[in-house]
């Protein structure tokens, strides 16, 4: 099992690499790809003013391309707050103390949006989330949980993701569970969605309670997520089945 | 106004055979499905597309409740004379929008 899990850790697959030719043909075309319609909204939010200051995004970061490597290294430890934050937490925290403007509301089309545009900047290059130095205890805890059985089922993320992936639950091939394309667009979902809906229906499905939205838990476990899948590329907005 | 991706050449030869790519945001609810109270949820789909070329028409389609949400259209014209593209999508509601694009034919 050890080895098992080495090789898994030493040889990371992309969800894209397991998906239908159809819906790899979707994603590798922006003009059929239906992420871009978020992206397209979130390009306008980019440029939109508001909040007490009157800024838009733009306005400080100039060009969208300023983002670029950004979401590759999300969640990342924020040394002000004192503790890690997705890369949706961090443009909230930069909406609300410098822009002056309300949060966009979790799982909203809107967060979605500048998340998947602040995202594509960084399409093609590899994941690069740190474990290391004041981020280390959080990594760790996301390791915990990613190794903890939760739910009636019993069963942790690595019981499916490192032991089981690439076989199938039902007529279902199991990942290994990368969060390299969020947010991403799925077709069970007819829509876009965020990392942290793909875990909550991950643990629905093992019948156990999902994390908060605004759990530190949750945070700390897309950064181990994050860090576990270096080496390979970010596909957001990816198209998952 | 619903989100639109329109992806058509911007010049092309005469007699060329242009695809013209088109993803509008839109729900497509079918009208079959309940809420968790067992209400029907109404249907609210987009029930016609069509495109014109300079007013004449490229392609009608109707559209039924079985096509997924965010519905994309991909057909082929062929380039005849330079001007306006136009493409129109009509909700349940009786809403319709309309996009336009230019092309140039030489």
């Amino acid at each position: 099992m050890l080895l098992a899990i080495s090789a898994a850790a030493a040889e990371p697959r992309s969800g894209y690499q397991d998906a239908s030719p159809a819906t790899r043909a979707m994603q590798d075309d922006d003009t059929t790809n239906p992420g871009f319609l978020w992206v397209q909204q979130g390009e306008a939010i980019w440029h939109e003013h508001g909040g007490t200051t009157g800024k838009s995004c733009a306005d400080c970061h100039g060009d969208a391309a300023a983002m670029r490597g950004v979401a590759a290294r999300y969640p990342a430890y924020n040394v002000t707050l004192g503790h890690p934050l997705t890369l949706e937490q961090r443009i909230n925290l930069s909406r609300t103390a410098d822009q002056g403007a309300e949060a966009f509301a979790p799982e909203g089309d809107t967060l979605l949006a500048i998340t998947a545009f602040v995202g594509l900047q960084s399409r093609g290059m590899p994941m690069a989330v740190s474990p290391d130095g004041p981020a280390r205890p959080y990594y760790e805890n996301g390791q915990r949980l990613f190794q903890t059985r939760m739910g009636q089922l019993n069963l942790s993320c690595q019981q499916c993701h490192d032991d089981f992936a690439g076989k199938r639950l039902a007529g279902a091939l199991i990942p290994q569970g990368h969060p390299n394309g969020y947010p991403l667009y799925r077709l069970e979902w007819q829509g876009m969605g965020s990392l942290y809906r793909r875990i909550r229906n991950c643990i629905t499905g093992v019948r156990g309670e999902p994390f908060a939205v605004d759990s530190p838990d949750l945070v700390d476990l897309e950064l181990f997520l994050g860090v576990r899948a270096t080496g390979l590329v970010v596909e957001t907005p990816a198209v998952r089945p | 106004m619903a989100r639109v991706l329109i992806n058509i050449p911007k010049e092309a030869r005469k007699g060329e055979v242009i695809e013209i790519k088109v993803l509008i945001s839109h729900p497509m609810e079918s009208g079959q499905r309940r809420t968790d109270s067992g209400q029907v949820i109404p249907r609210k789909i987009i029930n016609k597309f069509v495109c014109t070329w300079n007013g004449d028409e490229v392609l009608s389609v109707d559209l039924f409740p079985a096509i997924a949400a965010n519905p994309f259209l991909s057909f082929f014209a062929v380039a005849d004379v330079s001007g306006t593209i136009s493409m129109t999508w009509v909700d349940d509601d009786g809403a319709t929008q309309t996009e336009l694009a230019s092309i140039t034919v030489t």
